[in-house]
């Protein structure tokens, strides 16, 4: 079976800008893939270029089996797009909005209607179709967007950070939805996001920094490959119980939000030596198995957080997104 | 485009595209146009106020001035068709203008990453805005009694006529505009800064008769002239007025000796129309 998604050496620069420098990937039909990286990575860059929304600089790639320069009406009617800020009419109802992008994309008429409340009931807002869409919670214009983007039976959806700026609750549910889509529908999803705690409901994961994919696997190979658990302590005297860290057992760590923090394979036990031989008193213990933030870390050492405080400037893609 | 068998699932169905998926697309363009015109029924109401106060404040507190020189003749009658113009102009800038909100709202980004031709949603837009600015003109064109002219079917369906090419054409002119401007307020400015002169030389305020060499250059520029002419000659055509009066206050438009006939006034609009459509179209076309 031909991948739903296929890169070959994808490139994108700005003047002197490299965004994406190269990028090779393969996405299984029916497969759910994650773009991972802090903001400014890359991720909508790239997406963009799978949805002929910008020309790569080099390299090529296919998405349901077309050219994404040469075919790419071809490329458009079949994938789904739901991109980062929301691309609603508020002043149509939500059905309203559905029949426009229908009509756009030629979904047949005799098809429309069933279709229409297919995904409108899979995302519960099958009861408001008769509501403008002004009306709507950032939540369910969000909904109306996925629902929006499956109207046309496309074989690919695209989802660029689909719950940025989304309270928790909200988030989870749209995931909820996201996960009932899978089991519905014939269909592909590539979704970038930098919510780690998000990326494991993928199948597999592309983890992507300054322009390059620098990790791609299952999110558990990827955190076996770390293989070490994260210890963070508090302690008395943290400086104390790096230095004894390091003397006793070899190990480096850093102090992350008041707690002092290391990787140690086998961590549970270890920490029963811990205790033994620190020598410095401990007031709490956390052991956590790898995340994928330690993925990150371990590719790149620094974590998300770090990458995206240090984010560079936005993309010239972004600025010019609304066009 | 026929699916690789290899790739399609059974359960989907592609969309057929060519053709007769571009006219869907015109048509649900021109569908949104009339649903967020019909919505949107303070925007027709306000509309309304500009060519009333031109009509009865303006026309009747310039009246007494001008009777004399109008040969007895009512002034709102002769301001009637080119309020009639103007009460196009507006609501086919804002139709166009909506683009740029769109734009801002990031719905235009909807439109633009459809598998249809940027043909056919600019086709579809400037209809839209040519049928919603006529619907408007058409409310003005209800007051033609208390201007002194009577209700006729034959006079009312050609302004009406009249008036939808020019709708088109301005809505055309706006969608060009609309694509280079990048924020609504910066698109009201330049709007602005067009239609005041274009309205101002056009004779849908006074006759053109007897201007300066360099003002009728200017009038004979403007797309606006021909059809306010071309509406003005259609509805005095219908109204009783001697002679003298019409040489003075319709005295059509000469290019050298020769009167441009109304058909033709008509022609040059709906080309310019299309043309600035041409334009706009590939000025879409072009962006990402």
């Amino acid at each position: 079976m031909r991948p739903a998604v296929e890169a070959r050496g994808l490139a994108k620069t700005y003047g002197d800008v490299a965004a994406v420098r190269g990028i090779d990937l393969d996405v299984a039909p029916g497969e759910t893939f994650g773009f991972l990286g802090p903001n400014g990575a890359g991720k909508s860059t790239t997406i963009a270029m799978l949805c002929t929304l910008a020309r790569p600089t080099g390299g090529s790639a296919r998405v349901a089996g077309h050219d994404v320069v040469r075919e790419r009406d071809a490329v458009r009617r079949n994938i789904g797009l739901v991109f980062q800020d929301q691309t609603l009419d508020l002043y149509l109802t939500a059905a309203q909005n559905l029949r426009f992008h229908a009509e756009l994309y030629g979904v047949p008429r005799d098809e429309l209607d069933g279709r229409l409340r297919r995904v409108l009931e899979m995302v519960g807002l099958w009861e408001r179709r008769g509501s403008r869409v002004q009306t709507f919670s950032g939540g369910m214009k969000r909904r109306l967007e996925i629902a929006r983007g499956l109207l046309h039976s496309p074989r690919v959806l695209f989802l660029d950070e689909p719950t940025v700026g989304l309270d928790p609750q909200t988030r989870a549910s749209i995931w909820g939805y996201l996960g009932e889509l899978r089991r519905a529908e014939d269909v592909t999803i590539f979704m970038t996001t930098h919510y780690l705690d998000e990326a494991e409901y993928c199948d597999r994961i592309a983890i992507m920094d300054h322009g390059e994919l620098i990790a791609l696997d299952t999110p558990e190979a990827l955190k076996a490959g770390v293989g070490k658990d994260r210890v963070s302590l508090r302690t008395d005297d943290d400086a104390a119980a790096i230095a004894a860290l390091r003397g006793r057992f070899g190990l480096t760590a850093g102090v992350q939000e008041g707690t002092v923090t290391f990787a140690v394979a086998g961590g549970e036990r270890f920490v029963p030596r811990l205790f033994a031989e620190l020598g410095v008193p401990i007031r709490s213990v956390n052991l956590a198995r790898p995340s994928l933030d330690d993925v990150f870390m371990s590719y790149t050492g620094r974590t998300i957080r770090d990458a995206e405080s240090a984010q560079r400037p936005a993309m010239p893609w972004i600025a010019g997104r609304a066009r | 485009m026929s699916a690789d068998p290899a790739t399609a699932p059974a359960a989907v169905r592609l969309p057929d595209g060519g053709r007769r998926h571009d006219l869907r697309a015109v048509t649900v363009v021109l569908r949104r146009e009339l649903i967020r015109f019909w919505q949107d029924r303070m925007r027709i109401v306000i509309a309304l106020v500009q060519p009333a106060l031109f009509l009865f404040v303006l026309g009747s507190g310039l009246a007494a001035l001008t009777s004399a020189g109008s040969g007895g003749f009512d002034l709102r009658t002769f301001l009637f068709p080119g309020v009639l113009a103007m009460s196009v102009m507006m609501p086919a800038m804002f139709s166009a203008g909506s683009i740029v909100i769109d734009r801002e709202y990031g719905f235009l980004r909807e439109m633009l990453v459809a598998p249809v031709s940027r043909t056919a949603l600019v086709v579809g837009k400037c209809l839209g805005g040519a049928i919603v600015a006529t619907g408007q003109g058409v409310l003005v064109l209800l007051l033609a009694p208390a201007v002194g002219i009577s209700y006729g079917v034959a006079w009312m369906a050609a302004a009406i006529g009249l008036m939808f090419v020019l709708a088109f054409t301005l809505t055309a002119l706006g969608v060009m505009v609309a694509g280079r401007i990048r924020s609504f307020q910066g698109f009201m400015a330049l709007v602005n800064m067009l239609v005041m002169p274009m309205l101002f030389l056009s004779g849908a305020m006074f006759p053109l008769s007897g201007l300066p060499r360099w003002l009728t250059v200017l009038t004979h520029v403007n797309p606006l002239t021909y059809a306010v002419d071309a509406v003005r000659r259609t509805v005095f055509a219908h109204v009783d007025i001697s002679e003298r009066s019409r040489a003075v206050l319709a005295p059509g438009v000469h290019w050298g000796g020769w009167q441009v006939p109304v058909a033709a006034e008509v022609a040059i609009v709906a080309v310019l129309g299309l043309v600035l459509l041409a334009v706009a179209a590939a000025q879409f076309r072009r962006t990402e």
